[in-house]
């Protein structure tokens, strides 16, 4: 059994048997991936997209310079622990963080539907302002346009952003290496239970909140102790597996996780038995990954640690030359799962 | 979690394997029935730390995968309408029908919304007198009592916009099903807990004696499931066929009686087709005629569409337990959770998927499990 | 088939079949229907699947089995330690 299990682990590209976008693609995970390769990334292919890492790294006359882009669409506008403007700045904010890089500048895009109501407009922009300030970012450039009501979904919010690659940092997806381990800076899966508790037809209650923050304080801080870390990786949409199967993948490396030593709070595992989701696949905001060479790893995990928001730090797996591009899960039980990228998003299930 | 972390401990779960090994002096195949069971031992790789000497075959247990293809396409059908708006447990969402599923109905502007419980969707009827309200009621007896508790609601408070998509089954009579079939080789049978909950285990006791297998009623986690393992084991080892009960924090003999009382209100007996097994006779739950008027194949001409089943898929053969997914020719390549041919791909809880996304790793790195069984 | 989750009844309200409960889930709370556990009273256990409890959950039933599974694990444990002290297993 296992030869025939071997000769049928890689899953063929999905095929295209649709002609009209669905929503799996937008879910990060394997129709997403697929859109990519198929279509966006043969149409403007170029070494610096290469990498397809969270930003783009560009080097103009001697400076190295983190690009990148984000759109937020989430629904609920307004959650507990933050708003698509909070969400915007720090995504995108963190995204070049990921990149290694200092974030200095920022662009706002606004699609508004007509009807949306100014107050919650206002609302939105104050706490734009209010995330920029506390990451130490400008907002240098915006643009509005508003469509038919009917036409949109109220607010949709693009960011993009500017930093400067910080000297001596090399991090990407690429660059896992065997001996390297895995940190995650904080318990996963807060964001994704938090937006879906506040979603009508599920609705439970829960003093949850998003985890939704910038990351560059505690990134700063690990490139100061560790400036030879391999990755960044924030795990948005897809989760934890999602991120680190992306990374095992880009970097030809196994990836081997202790499920009990990754942190989960109790309340998001119970809404995760509720509904039937796995915890490692739920989106975290305000969170990273980050890899780092083997014997850096106190200095790593203290660094982190050091800053708000990343007290609950941890080492949850190890990086190796075996089984290069697979996630290997290693349960509370002490038996293996291979943890793959899902289809679309998971959906609340009874069975 | 109480009353879930206790059962999932490393230690206790290690000594119980090793007890099995312990026990069984040869070859004995368990039928596990429900998809949860499946889910669950995949989840935890708990196929990996059992000795050879214990099989499990994976039985029918997933209502998701054996709800008729007709019916697939009547809630497709039903959904597109622009009047409807149609609320459904998530696992239905991507179950393939002749050509399309509910999230492509979506996809394309339908008004289909994911509902955590059928209250939630009496509730959408309630909010919107405008809209046909109508719920996929899928399931085992387990859902019964809540499908049929939002149809009577709807009946006592008189609301005229709310409809059910009715697709139950019954578990005991597709075991008698798969039981019979000449060329069965189950030993011994693992009965679904939660099922049980609402039910009780009378029916099985019959079942028992009439095929002389033993079976238990388990829990879903871990040492559950291992618990009641073991019990099957010792039982066929002393060559003794009775129903035994591992859940009983839950599962008592005669099940829940208010439970049980608003599901023969609300639903009849049927005749059932399985998707992958056939009909099967009293093996589903129809409206009783005085809720005829919420009967959505009622309440919405749909025409019959002919229904078209890839005849690359197996899965009637996955869920008869007489092929293991992975030996399907095209399991993991042609078919897929991307690309599913059939219901147990597609399905979390089907064999075929619970397989893809949990399948054991043959690793270059694999250390020895907890036991250093093979 | 069939997720149900235990949780802890921390509120009720309404009778007979709108008998209601808010089910506690480790901090996660969520409406269920109490109609078919007409015996649970606030601090049980319950089972919940699709926001209706199924059954309370037997603390005794719980701890007899919890007990059979420790007298596995510590004969387990002796038969271990029987074999080390042995010299072979």
């Amino acid at each position: 059994m296992s030869r025939t299990l071997d000769s049928m682990l890689v899953c063929p590209a999905p095929l295209a048997n649709l002609d009209i976008v669905e929503l799996a693609h937008g879910g990060g995970g394997l129709k997403t991936a697929a859109l990519v390769e198929r279509l966006f990334a043969p149409a403007f292919r170029n070494p610096h997209l290469e990498p397809l890492g969270d930003g783009a790294i560009v080097t103009v006359g001697r400076e190295r310079l983190a690009f990148t882009t984000d759109s937020f669409v989430v629904k609920p506008a307004f959650f507990p622990g933050g708003d698509i403007g909070s969400l915007a700045v720090h995504g995108t904010v963190n995204d070049l963080a990921m990149c290694g890089a200092e974030p200095l500048f920022l662009s706002a895009g606004y699609l508004l539907e007509e009807g949306f109501p100014m107050r919650d407009l206002e609302r939105v922009v104050a706490s734009m302002a209010a995330a920029c300030a506390a990451s130490g970012v400008l907002l240098v450039t915006g643009d509005t346009k508003v469509v038919d009501r009917g036409k949109g979904d109220g607010l949709y919010v693009n960011t993009s952003g500017i930093g400067r690659v910080r000297d001596g940092v090399h991090v990407g997806p690429g660059r896992a290496a065997p001996g390297d381990v895995v940190i995650v800076s904080g318990p996963v899966g807060d964001h994704g239970i938090a937006v879906m508790a506040a979603r009508e037809g599920i609705d439970f209650e829960t003093a949850l909140v998003s985890d939704s923050a910038p990351v560059i304080g505690p990134v700063r801080a690990l490139l100061d102790a560790v400036p030879a870390s391999h990755v960044l990786r924030d795990p948005t949409r897809g989760g934890l597996a999602t991120a680190l199967c992306e990374i095992a993948l880009a970097s030809k490396v196994g990836i081997w996780l202790e499920e009990r030593d990754v942190p989960v709070r109790e309340e998001v595992r119970a809404a995760c038995e509720l509904l039937g989701f796995d915890p490692l696949y739920v989106a975290c905001e305000g969170r990273f990954l980050a890899i780092v060479p083997g014997a850096s790893r106190e200095a790593a995990l203290a660094a982190i640690r050091s800053q708000p928001g990343g007290e609950g730090a941890r080492s949850i797996g190890t990086v190796r030359a075996e089984d290069a591009g697979r996630v290997v899960l290693r349960t509370q039980i002490g038996s293996h799962r291979l943890l793959e990228r899902l289809s679309g998003e998971q959906l609340p299930r009874i069975c | 979690m109480r009353h879930v972390d206790e059962y999932r401990d490393a230690q206790a779960i290690a000594s119980v394997v090793r007890r099995i090994r312990d026990t069984a002096t040869r070859r004995w195949a368990l039928m596990e029935v429900c998809g949860g069971q499946t889910h669950s031992i995949l989840k935890f790789g708990m196929d990996q730390l059992l000795p050879d000497t214990v099989e499990l075959i994976h039985g029918p247990g997933c209502p998701v995968c054996v709800t008729p293809l007709e019916l697939v396409d009547r809630a497709i059908a039903i959904a597109s309408r622009p009047d409807v708006s149609f609320c459904s447990f998530g696992d239905m969402l991507r179950v393939p029908g002749s050509g399309d599923d509910l999230l492509k109905v979506k996809a394309r502007g339908g008004d289909v919304r994911i509902v955590y419980s059928p209250l939630d969707a009496l509730r959408v009827a309630r909010q919107h007198p405008e809209r046909k309200v109508v719920f996929f009621a899928v399931g085992f007896e387990t859902t019964a009592p809540a499908n049929a508790m939002a149809v009577h609601r709807a009946r006592a408070e008189g609301l005229s916009n709310f409809s059910v998509l009715v697709a139950h089954v019954l578990v005991p009579p597709a075991l008698e099903a798969l039981l019979g079939c000449e060329d069965a080789r189950i030993d011994g049978l693992l009965a679904p807990g939660h099922v049980c909950t609402v039910t009780g285990y009378r029916d099985y006791e019959a079942v028992a004696a009439r095929h002389r297998i033993p079976i238990v009623v388990t829990g879903f986690e871990p040492l559950d499931l291992l618990h009641g393992i073991l019990a099957a084991v010792t039982q066929l080892e002393r060559g003794e066929a009775l129903v035994e009960n591992q859940y009983a924090r839950v599962v008592v003999r005669d099940g829940n009686a208010a439970a049980r009382a608003m599901v023969e209100d609300v639903f009849v007996v049927s005749d059932r087709t399985w998707r992958g097994l056939g009909a099967i006779p009293r093996s589903g739950l129809a409206l009783a005629p005085r809720y005829a008027r919420f009967d959505a194949e009622q309440v919405f001409d749909v025409a019959k569409v002919a229904v078209r089943e890839p005849e690359e898929c197996r899965a009637g053969l996955v869920l008869q337990g007489r092929l293991r997914p992975t030996d399907c020719p095209a399991f993991g390549t042609r078919c897929n959770p991307e690309h599913p041919l059939g219901a147990t791909m597609v399905s979390t809880e089907g064999a075929c998927a619970a397989y893809f996304h949990y399948r054991r790793a043959p690793l270059a790195a694999a250390e020895s499990p907890l036991t250093g069984a093979g | 088939m069939c997720l149900a989750v235990p949780g802890k009844v921390v509120e009720i309200e309404g009778e007979g079949e709108l008998r209601m409960g808010r089910v506690d889930f480790s901090g996660v709370t969520r409406q269920a229907c109490l109609a078919y556990v007409p015996e649970v009273r606030i601090g049980d256990y319950v089972l919940v699947h699709v926001g209706f409890a199924l059954s309370r959950i037997d603390e005794q039933a719980a701890i007899e089995t919890l007990r059979a599974l420790a007298e596995i694990d510590a004969l387990e444990e002796a038969a271990a330690d029987d074999r080390a002290a042995s010299g072979g297993s």
